[in-house]
């Protein structure tokens, strides 16, 4: 095996057992619940209890006349007749839309570019393009925050300096803009890495034999290395749709550095909080998060059946 | 040398007679030609990943009123990193620096305890049969795509019932649990350890215990290291959680703290601290960089082995 894999790490050189492991059937016994117990009991208690909470709260309405009472699915009625929560979904599929594939589309370059290895300094390359994913969100949007602002932000700076007249990234129109732009630095990165995992461990003999046939760069990327990492992608594309469905930290933190152009029910989850933790509607706030969740599972589901089709 | 090629994904097979005749001289897939143009486009983005942390840089080194007036991206005006660095950490009487011990707790407590069960979860998953397997996958697969809000409103209420609120348990315990980790090191284990020395292992008589700790935890050193990391990353940068559970400023984490401080500028007669907010972001992303950039042979070894399958 010509081996460049990953450093003097362990995985290249173990046998790889795991594939026929399932082949011999193992004897079936409780004893694994020795291991799994204490992660499905604390599970239990921060996951599935709250789920089910949810669900009971969203089946309630806490009234000035007669406390709270069971209102069936009126709570979900409601929702679906709320223009904030219209507008909060569509402003965060509308985002999902743009950003993600942006994203998506720039970490697959850059990892096919550090992959082919013929970029000069490529461990350089690949650490600090992944840096911004150890920078927390909030220190994240601080820092993007203060540098579209126009007091003493870059826009301000460039603006002086060259007399144009760059509109204020925070305004508005533009907001969503500023916070896709956030979204895409903390997590090209992260992408980046995923796949160019899966790159690392396609076999080396595959490109041999496409060298060999005359394949040119854009073939072999074409023909083996996006097929083989097809799996990542979904997984990529999953946990992208959760994080823009779940969009929370960014707005709210850009909120103070931009009052007026964030809105209580700018995004579904920040309509949620509010909901709770300003209005105290517990029940409502219940409604709305369950409904995303629904939302966001059916579409991360989608992605799967869509990415795993392809494969077929 | 020449492995048997796998032809499942290559379309064309064609007998691979001409193999030795080939690899001559020129540059070949294991040496390819570095191209300056390449490198160029994708500096591109590698600026754009390292400009805000250079302008975080820089600018930790003015003062207030330089931060003001001079240009983002350049030094202005006194250097005056270390007297930001000593105002931060002695402001109000050294609140920054109980944020960051309460961050290192939460990050001890959370992400610690969320690798140690993800560990024997992932192991229990990868290497044994037991009733109910299949329910388990399904409800920890199924609960990633639940919003954080859906949980945390419910959790919010329930650990309010039962008093834990504003305490450091109601941060610590909602970060135990972490599907991530579960899912890489269940792929991990599933190829570290082979079944052949489980086996051998109970034959000789070994408890269950003994053999994980003794014979298998060796084995997943660097699948630790990494879930230990990004578990670590997600308990260090979690602001959501925090900002539910706790009303006590004693208890914040670090982004809490920072982002409290950046708000005083807004608060009628609030201090404006921007130059401390942005020294105190620096501080607060030193030691994840730090432990990111010292372990990266062993994080990025238990990725790539995390992506294999899938």
């Amino acid at each position: 095996m010509t081996t460049a894999s990953p450093p003097p790490a362990v995985l290249g050189t173990q046998p790889e057992p795991a594939k026929k492991a399932p082949k011999r059937p193992q004897k079936r016994s409780w004893s694994g619940w020795l291991f799994i117990g204490p992660f499905m009991a604390i599970f239990a208690i921060v996951f599935l209890a709250p789920i089910a909470y949810s669900i009971w709260l969203s089946f309630f309405r806490n009234q000035i006349v007669g406390g709270n009472a069971f209102v069936g699915l009126a709570n979900y009625q409601q929702a679906l007749s709320d223009s904030q929560f219209w507008s909060a979904l569509i402003r965060v599929t509308v985002f999902l839309a743009v950003q993600v594939p942006i994203m998506l589309l720039i970490a697959m370059i850059v990892a096919l570019a550090i992959d082919s290895g013929r970029l000069y300094g490529k461990s350089f390359f690949r650490i600090s393009i992944f840096l911004p994913y150890a920078v927390p969100a909030v220190v994240a949007s601080l820092m993007w925050g203060f540098m579209y602002g126009t007091r003493f932000g870059l826009v301000g700076n460039i603006n002086e300096a060259l007399g144009t007249n760059i509109p204020n990234p925070l305004s508005p129109d533009l907001i969503l803009l500023a916070i896709g732009n956030i979204v895409t630095w903390e997590f090209i990165g992260y992408n980046m890495l995923i796949f160019y995992s899966a790159l690392r461990v396609i076999p080396k003999s595959l490109y041999e034999a496409a060298e060999i046939d005359g394949a040119s760069q854009f073939r072999l990327i074409t023909a083996i290395k996006l097929p083989a990492i097809r799996g990542a992608m979904v997984v990529a594309a999953i946990f992208s749709v959760i994080g823009s469905f779940q969009l929370f930290n960014e707005p709210a933190i850009l909120q103070s550095l931009a009052p007026n152009s964030i809105s209580t029910f700018f995004t579904p989850n920040y309509y949620a909080y509010s909901l709770s933790f300003n209005g105290q509607q517990f029940n409502y706030s219940a409604t709305i998060a369950i409904i995303m969740g629904l939302i966001t599972m059916a579409i991360a589901y989608a992605v799967q059946l869509r990415g795993m089709r392809k494969e077929g | 040398m020449s492995v048997a090629v796998e032809p499942a994904r290559t379309r064309d097979t064609k007998p691979r007679s001409g193999h030795v005749r080939m690899r001559s001289t020129r540059y070949s897939v294991d040496k390819p030609r570095r191209s300056v143009l390449l490198t160029v486009l994708t500096g591109l983005v590698l600026i754009y990943s390292l400009v805000p942390l250079v302008w975080l840089l820089i600018n930790s080194s003015k003062t207030q009123s330089d931060l003001f007036s001079s240009f983002g991206l350049w030094f202005s005006g006194d250097f005056a990193l270390f007297t930001n660095i000593a105002d931060t950490v002695t402001y109000d009487d050294g609140i920054f620096v109980r944020w960051f011990l309460n961050t290192v707790m939460y990050v001890v407590a959370g992400a610690g305890g969320a690798t140690f069960l993800a560990v024997l979860g992932g192991y229990a998953l990868a290497k044994f049969d037991f009733p109910g397997k299949k329910a388990v996958f399904a409800v920890v697969i199924g609960a990633v795509a639940v919003p954080g809000t859906a949980l945390a409103v419910p959790t919010f209420l329930m650990f309010s019932e039962i008093g834990l609120t504003n305490t450091p348990w109601a941060v610590i315990i909602p970060t135990l649990i972490s599907p991530f980790g579960l899912y890489l090191m269940w792929t991990f284990a599933s190829q570290a350890i082979p079944t052949e020395l489980l086996e051998s292992a109970r034959m000789d008589g070994a408890g269950e215990f003994r053999t994980f700790f003794q014979i298998c935890l060796p084995l997943l050193g660097p699948g630790v290291v990494t879930v230990l990391l990004f578990t670590m990353v997600a308990t260090w940068n979690n602001y959501f959680l925090p900002l539910i559970m706790l009303r006590n400023p004693d208890w914040y984490p670090l982004t809490l703290g920072l982002n409290t401080w950046n708000g005083q500028a807004s608060t009628a007669g609030g201090d404006a601290i921007f130059n401390l907010v942005i020294t105190g972001s620096l501080l607060t992303i030193l030691p994840l960089v730090a432990a990111f950039l010292l372990l990266q042979r062993f994080w990025q070894s238990g990725l790539s082995a995390g992506a294999v399958k899938e």
